[in-house]
């Protein structure tokens, strides 16, 4: 057996981007949240922003420990609260690129208020979502995203309610660019988040994710890859995808893409025009 | 720079392939995603107690770098190099 290593081994154009000091994460092996950071740091590169410029706020949970991780500026706050930070970042300081990175729970159940009436607004953030279908950080309890039928510690009959459609939910409340990709789909994902960063508006990529630990195991998935797999063999890739058509059904095909990118005025822009008209009518 | 000349054959990719086997947490997406099959675990454990992956047919990498992206621990990435046959 050859192994190709030179000497030294240079450095991954990663590590820039992540407090190395941090490094290894406390992420279980086979868990997507990773992937779906790396696929970040790998838009946010090819974007070309000045990283001083950059700002990444996260909740809590396994995905909202991404802020802790990112070596740029970054916000970890409280559980929900993750958008309405974004929100003031924003506003207080617009030139900012402002990135919402968090988990299903975080962003879609304490914090699904905040969530649509960002869209709604139109606020300029990038809103990236890890669903996993259930509150990992706590003990895999079942949420509004999960599945009819898949076993949660607090499902253990399988939960009986109708999961949440996030990029039709995210498209009804007003959001201008909707993405879904599996952690199989690395680079999707990746063109998605670039794309998603470089879209002024309230922007939002939804990455369906395995967490073997705590939701694979209970659902016959037993580790990261045969999650995987799972996501490359029932994902449907569509020219025009519609959100309505994607089913979220458990063990069912799923429609993954692009569902969304329009253009319509931001909460500042619309804000700053509105007041313009006013002076100029009244002559101040 | 400068201008390659023309060769009968189109230059062929190549990539190199580098492992931090001290970041890897064996969850072995580099292995099972990697197009040409350079990847496989090693029979060592690191130092945290997980199999990592080896090159075992490194001249097969094309430097496509899906190693890197799928990579949860940003333990293995790729670089090209272009190598006219
Ligand atoms: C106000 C408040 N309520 C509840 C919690 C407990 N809690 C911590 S993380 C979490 C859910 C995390 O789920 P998700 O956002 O999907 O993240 P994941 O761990 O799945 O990545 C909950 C309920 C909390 N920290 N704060
Ligand atoms: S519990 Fe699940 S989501 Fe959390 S780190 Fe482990 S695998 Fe990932
Ligand atoms: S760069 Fe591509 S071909 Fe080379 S090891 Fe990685 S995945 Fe395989
Ligand atoms: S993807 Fe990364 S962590 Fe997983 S086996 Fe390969 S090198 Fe190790
Ligand atoms: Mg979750």
């Amino acid at each position: 057996m050859s192994v190709a290593v030179s000497n030294p081994i240079p450095v991954n154009p990663v590590e820039k981007y992540l407090r190395m000091e941090r490094i290894p994460h406390i992420w279980c092996p086979g868990c997507g949240i990773g992937t779906a950071l790396n696929a970040f740091i790998r838009a946010l590169d090819e974007a070309g922003f000045e990283p001083d410029k950059v700002c990444v706020v996260s909740g809590i949970g396994c995905t909202g420990r991404v802020a802790g991780y990112v070596n740029l500026d970054s916000f970890h706050t409280t559980h929900g609260r993750a958008i309405p930070f974004a929100t003031g970042l924003k506003l207080a300081n617009p030139e900012l690129k402002i990135v919402v990175f968090s988990g299903d729970g975080d962003l879609i159940a304490i914090g699904g208020n905040h969530f649509i009436h960002a869209a709604q607004k139109n606020m300029d953030i990038t809103v990236i979502c890890v669903n996993n279908f259930n509150y990992a950080m706590t003990g895999g309890q079942y949420g509004p995203t999960t599945p009819i039928s898949a076993q949660t510690s607090t499902a253990p009959w399988g939960s009986y309610q109708a999961p949440f459609n996030l990029p039709k939910l995210a498209e009804s409340a007003g959001a201008v660019y909707v993405a879904r990709w599996t952690t199989y789909h690395v680079r999707q994902m990746k063109k998605s988040i670039l794309e998603a960063l470089r879209k002024k508006g309230f922007s939002f990529v939804e990455i369906i994710s395995q967490c073997p630990t705590l939701y694979g195991r209970r659902n016959k998935f037993r580790d990261g890859i045969t999650h995987m797999e799972w996501f490359k063999e029932h994902s449907v890739i569509k020219d025009h995808p519609i959100p309505s058509d994607i089913n979220l059904g458990f063990r069912t095909e799923t429609i993954v893409g692009k569902f969304l990118d329009i253009e319509r005025p931001t909460y500042l822009d619309a804000m700053n025009d509105r007041y313009q008209r006013i002076r100029e009518e009244k002559g101040v | 720079m400068e201008k390659e000349s023309t060769t009968k054959t189109p230059p062929k990719i190549k990539g190199e392939v580098f492992i931090k086997k001290e970041r890897c947490k064996g969850c072995g997406f580099c292995i099972q995603f990697c197009p040409s099959k350079v990847l496989a675990f090693s029979k060592e454990f690191n130092e945290k107690g997980y199999h990592f992956p080896e090159a075992v047919n490194p001249d097969a990498c094309i430097g496509c770098n899906l190693c890197g992206l799928y990579c949860p621990d940003f333990a293995i990435f790729s670089v090209r190099e272009k190598k006219s046959k």
